[in-house]
């Protein structure tokens, strides 16, 4: 049986971090919020390399190559599309 | 080999390198940096700049692992993701983001229930069966990955319109939906109990799927924007447990950001209608109320032509601007821009109140607006502003309804009673840009457009502010 007390703190510790840290974020970006957490959530693409890459049976192999195409649509798009919304946040000055 | 029979003794733990540990812990910094920074304009960028550097160093050591021993399939999949991604994220319209966020939480969901269900059939069932901790979690995962992929497609669907967009109920909805969702966990129970019954796995998969579709059927429009929050949080904890079941640190904290920020995003929109989740799950809102709401004698309302609310935005000192969603569906932000330029050449001082739910996800109004150029220090949340309007000389509704409608701070039978509101009723002119007298998603009468210091403009609000701004500038200077 593995040890999954490490597992747990960690999974604890980081939702109170999240939570903490994310309530502070401007009510103005709660959409390149969501598109930026979205990207790092595809950091399940980890997992989805080793599938792929370790080729133990065919079925593994087709899941995991279609489980890293589903992941890096996100982060490749889930990336590019927050920055191109935070680029549009703009005090005065930049133009009148 | 034994890699082959052990999956459930978490191999990372004993063969990765600590080149590969490192990389994955300076990525899990680099994700609690971004989201930090993301915390104002300013660092917001910043903040994305080191989740992109994060994820890529996550990737490199992943792809460094010595398990992994061919890369074709990698990069198949990477290319396939980059052309689906890339160019959603460079052509995608602003005012389709909420469509867009929904489909990326329908594939991070699907590559978890993948990613589940491979791990799954790579068990030896017979020698080696998972530990039944391991298979709860693995449960959990495709669980939640299943009906998020499915909901989320939904959900897309809604808003892209594909799919009516109004509740869809029927008789014991909820009690048939529950009966689904309850299937499933014990299908997972059995699961947890006995590994070895594979026959179970693809019935948990189906029944997830479908409790998703169903999920969404009955859920209306204005109450997209708690459930694209919701799903948000599902994707993240789907990816939690994949981590559990891989005893990748790296992965449960990446969910737990994700799933926290989903979580607060839902609590902040919930909070904003008044309602609970339950309410918003399973109460149906916004179909139509079947004039329950009866006795709405006719009201007069006083409408006006642009040229006239041009003349009296002229004679304005300060001006509250209120965006909704029919600003989004109209494309209508570039206008209320041309509209601003013109009040700010006469020094009138423009704000805009935007509402949490205004739209159809959290902070799409603020998007618009940024994308229209509309500096950022110009847009008030609800709280800041709303002791503004007593002293506001026109509040300009555009698209908005329900979210300024004053029935909900007075009017008990009405359905969004107690709902916080936006206090346009109170500035001394109001000005409402509507397409017609129809009614709002909550399909209730707004007392707004009835009062005697409202205005009503009707028409398609981006041809409207298109003539309201051009009557401005050829009577300007």
């Amino acid at each position: 049986m593995p040890d999954f007390s490490s597992d747990i703190y960690v999974f604890i510790l980081a939702a109170f971090l999240g939570l903490e840290v994310i309530k502070r974020v401007s009510p103005m970006l709660h959409t390149p919020l969501m598109s930026l957490t979205n990207a790092i959530s595809a950091i399940s693409v980890i997992a989805a390399i080793e599938l792929a890459g370790e080729q133990r049976t065919t079925l593994s192999t087709i899941l995991g190559t279609a489980a890293v195409a589903a992941a890096s649509t996100n982060i490749i798009g889930g990336f590019m599309i927050t920055d191109r919304m935070l680029k549009m946040f703009k005090t005065r000055g930049v133009k009148k | 080999m034994n890699l082959l029979l052990a999956l459930h003794s978490t191999p990372e733990r004993e063969t990765t390198s600590v080149f590969v540990t490192a990389t994955f812990v300076v990525a899990a910094v680099l994700f609690v940096l971004a989201l930090k920074w993301l915390s104002a304009p300013k660092t917001a960028r910043r903040g994305n700049i080191a989740g992109e550097i994060g994820m890529a160093a996550a990737i490199i050591g992943a792809l460094l692992q010595y398990h992994v021993v061919s890369y074709e399939w990698i990069v198949v999949g990477f290319v396939i993701g980059g052309l689906l991604g890339a160019p959603m994220a460079i052509w995608m319209p602003m005012t389709a983001v909420p469509q867009r966020t929904a489909l990326s939480h329908a594939f991070g969901a699907l590559a978890a229930a993948l990613v589940g269900s491979a791990h799954y059939y790579l068990f030896d069932l017979k020698h080696a069966p998972p530990p039944h901790i391991i298979m709860a979690f693995l449960c959990l995962e495709v669980l939640l990955g299943g009906l998020t992929f499915t909901g989320s497609l939904m959900a897309c669907g809604k808003l892209q319109e594909i799919l009516p967009t109004r509740p869809i109920v029927w008789k014991n909805q909820n009690v048939y939906n529950l009966a689904i969702l309850g299937l499933a966990v014990l299908c997972g129970i059995a699961l947890t109990a006995h590994p070895q019954a594979s026959w179970l796995f693809p019935i948990l998969l189906v029944l997830s799927v479908t409790f998703g579709v169903l999920l969404i059927v009955p859920i209306g429009g204005a109450d997209m924007p708690t459930v694209i929050a919701l799903l948000n949080s599902y994707a993240g904890l789907s990816a939690s447990m994949m981590g559990f079941v891989l005893g990748s640190k790296l992965l449960i904290i990446a969910g737990a950001l994700d799933g926290a920020s989903g979580f607060i995003l839902s609590v902040i929109m919930c909070r904003a209608m008044n309602r609970s989740f339950t309410n918003v799950l399973f109460g149906a809102f916004g179909q139509p109320q079947a004039s329950s709401a009866a006795a709405s004698e006719k009201k007069t309302v006083r409408s006006i032509a642009p040229d006239e609310a041009a003349q009296i935005l002229d004679a304005a000192r300060n001006v509250i601007v209120i965006p909704g969603y029919g600003m989004a569906v109209a494309q209508a932000q570039h206008k209320v821009r041309e509209l601003y330029d013109q009040l700010a050449l006469r020094g009138i001082d423009v704000k805009f109140a935007i509402h949490p739910v205004a739209g159809r996800m959290p902070g799409h109004m603020n998007v618009l607006l940024a994308e229209a150029e509309i500096p950022y220090d110009r847009l008030a949340e609800m709280d800041e502003i709303n002791g503004d309007f007593p002293q506001c000389d026109v509040a300009l509704v555009v698209g908005a309804n329900d979210v300024v409608n004053p029935a909900a701070r007075h009017d008990k039978s009405s359905p969004i009673y107690g709902m916080p509101i936006l206090n346009a009723d109170k500035a001394k002119t109001v000005i409402a840009i509507k397409r017609s007298m129809k009614p709002g998603f909550a399909g209730i009468d707004n007392e707004l457009y009835t009062l005697d210091h409202t205005l009503m403009l009707f028409g398609d609000a981006k041809v409207v502010l298109a003539g309201v701004a051009k009557e401005l500038s050829e009577n300007g200077r």
